[in-house]
């Protein structure tokens, strides 16, 4: 193949008096903002609904299972046209307007890169409280806790140790996932990465750089979680690997 | 871990041998000649330079050229027998494709530019496409000053903001740019009010404007911020090769053949659903016509 190698292109100048260098830091802005507000979004949400569907209370879990069965199948590139193409149409006018012409997009990017995480983290919420044994629950009642109490000072913290390698996973899949945002009009670290091609078509520095961004990014939260699992481990309570080597 | 650091060190390191492994080819006409096929490469969807009609097959403005092309190149090996095969081709694989022998001669909509002269070569230019906006007609957009303070929207890949104030000296007009992920994304944008305009390559912006629900709502306004020459695609430095490209095209300009073809690309109903772009040549091809050239764009 007759490729025409070139570094250096990314300290050549813009259009817009930027160098190549600047487009892929301003990216990967986007992306890291993008993904954390999207995160804790979904940890939010998603903490709450997967609660839910382990309360005594029919109408919560039913609440918390449909939004599970509808977020999590309809693919995310789907979600995010719905947020941003479907939704403005069907609000009242003056909403529509708004949304269409004030609301920054990254506002619907991050709830639509939310509200598809917030399933996933609810089905392994419930997973870990579920996975809990009920005895649990009952001391908690037994020792005068309410409900909420025994959610809160045994049974969440419990289950969060136990699905943290699973969110674990979902946190770095949001760096990945989060490329997907450029379809609303993101400026993100895959937006730019097209642009950058296009211009210049020196397609294997900027493939094998942006690769490398994406790759340092999901590692980077990858260690990070992987140092709070170690960090709050309950010892002789749940047995793990020595953090993931 | 450090198992995978290594695979990822080892495939860099593969990536970056391939090139000084591999030789110059010994040039297109003699690939040619010795395997008796000339690979064409065409787009599905760039109407009218080149798209697939009701049968698939590829047909437009610049198969219609590089058909010529096929003929001036049987005629020189003095293979009249020489069998031609089609490869559809994207904007990200176009280039790769050219390089690695894919395809021998690309038939699309792809703009002559500098930075790709490094990695490929251009015939001369067979179109000039000038970026301009395409506005609803009840917006009241007319001119670049009418944008200040406007959402304009434009597909990724291009930022119209730097192009609009290049041509708005002496004025300060602020726009806020907002990106689709694709012409007909971006189309979409105005037709829903979400942007006041699309800055975009006319020709696309006529397509879009041709085939949308109701055409007489929409029209294209203000200067051209900027020509683009669409060029044949060729091997990088295979001088023999693109001189019988550019001999061939130049011919077709010089007898007035190349006008009657636009014709019947832009100005008559066309395939698959007989609309007709109604698009006049600028007076920027016309010159191109005259004074046939293959520089790129910057």
């Amino acid at each position: 193949m007759d490729y025409h190698w070139d570094w250096l292109f990314f300290f050549r100048e813009t259009d817009d008096g930027l160098k190549y260098y600047d487009w892929i830091l301003s990216g990967l802005g986007w992306t890291t903002l993008v993904s954390l507000a999207s995160l804790a979004l979904a940890l939010a949400l998603g903490s709450a609904l997967g609660v839910m569907r382990t309360t005594p209370k029919r109408w919560l879990v039913a609440i918390g299972d449909a939004y599970v069965d509808v977020f999590r199948n309809i693919p995310l590139i789907v979600q995010l046209f719905m947020w941003f193409f479907v939704v403005p149409e069907l609000v009242p006018d003056r909403l529509g307007m708004w949304m269409k012409q004030d609301l920054p997009y990254v506002v619907i990017a991050v709830v639509g890169l939310g509200l598809y995480t917030a399933a996933r983290i609810a089905e392994q919420v419930k997973a870990g409280i579920n996975s809990l044994s009920r005895g649990q629950r009952n001391a908690g009642l037994a020792l005068g806790l309410t409900e909420w109490q025994t959610y809160r000072h045994v049974r969440l913290p419990m289950a969060y140790r136990i699905v943290l390698p699973a969110m674990t996973s979902e946190a770095m899949n949001i760096f990945k996932n989060s490329a997907v945002t450029y379809a609303v009009g993101i400026l993100e670290l895959y937006f730019q990465y097209k642009q950058i091609i296009e211009k210049t078509s020196q397609v294997l520095e900027i493939t094998i750089v942006v690769t490398l961004a994406y790759f340092a990014l999901a590692f980077l939260m990858n260690r990070l979680l992987a140092f709070i699992e170690r960090r709050t481990r309950v010892p002789g309570l749940i047995v793990g690997g020595k953090g993931s080597n | 871990m450090h198992k995978s650091l290594t695979v990822i060190a080892l495939c860099l390191s593969a990536a970056g041998m391939v090139a000084p492994a591999h030789a110059q080819s010994s040039g297109t006409l003699q690939k040619i000649k010795d395997t008796g096929t000339i690979t064409v490469g065409h787009r599905e969807s760039s109407v009218p330079f080149s798209y697939l009609d009701a049968n698939q097959k590829p047909i437009g403005y610049a198969m219609d050229l590089c058909a010529k092309v096929v003929d001036a190149v049987k005629t020189e090996l003095k293979m009249p027998n020489l069998q031609v095969n089609y490869q559809a081709v994207t904007s990200q694989n176009r280039i790769p494709l050219m390089q690695n022998g894919t395809i021998d001669i690309e038939c699309g909509s792809t703009t002559n530019s500098v930075a790709r002269q490094q990695q490929v070569g251009f015939s001369v230019a067979y179109f000039i496409t000038s970026v301009r906006m395409g506005v609803r007609k009840d917006s009241g957009v007319k001119d670049i000053g009418d944008l200040d303070g406007k959402p304009v929207v434009t597909t990724t890949g291009t930022t119209s903001d730097q192009l609009i104030k290049q041509n708005e000296k002496g004025k300060t007009i602020n726009v806020r740019n907002i990106y689709g992920k694709d012409h007909a994304d971006s189309f979409l944008m105005v037709e829903s009010g979400r942007a006041a305009a699309f800055v975009m390559d006319d020709i696309l912006l006529a397509g879009l404007i041709a085939s949308s629900k109701n055409p007489a709502a929409f029209e294209i306004v203000g200067p051209s911020l900027r020509d683009e020459p669409y060029g044949v695609m060729v091997r990088k430095d295979d001088a023999p090769f693109k001189a019988i490209v550019d001999k061939t095209l130049v011919g077709l300009m010089k007898s007035g053949e190349a006008e009657k073809l636009y014709t019947k690309w832009f100005m008559n109903p066309i395939p698959p659903r007989n609309v007709n772009l109604n698009f006049q040549m600028s007076p920027v091809l016309k010159a191109a016509f005259e004074t046939p050239t293959d520089k790129g764009v910057e």
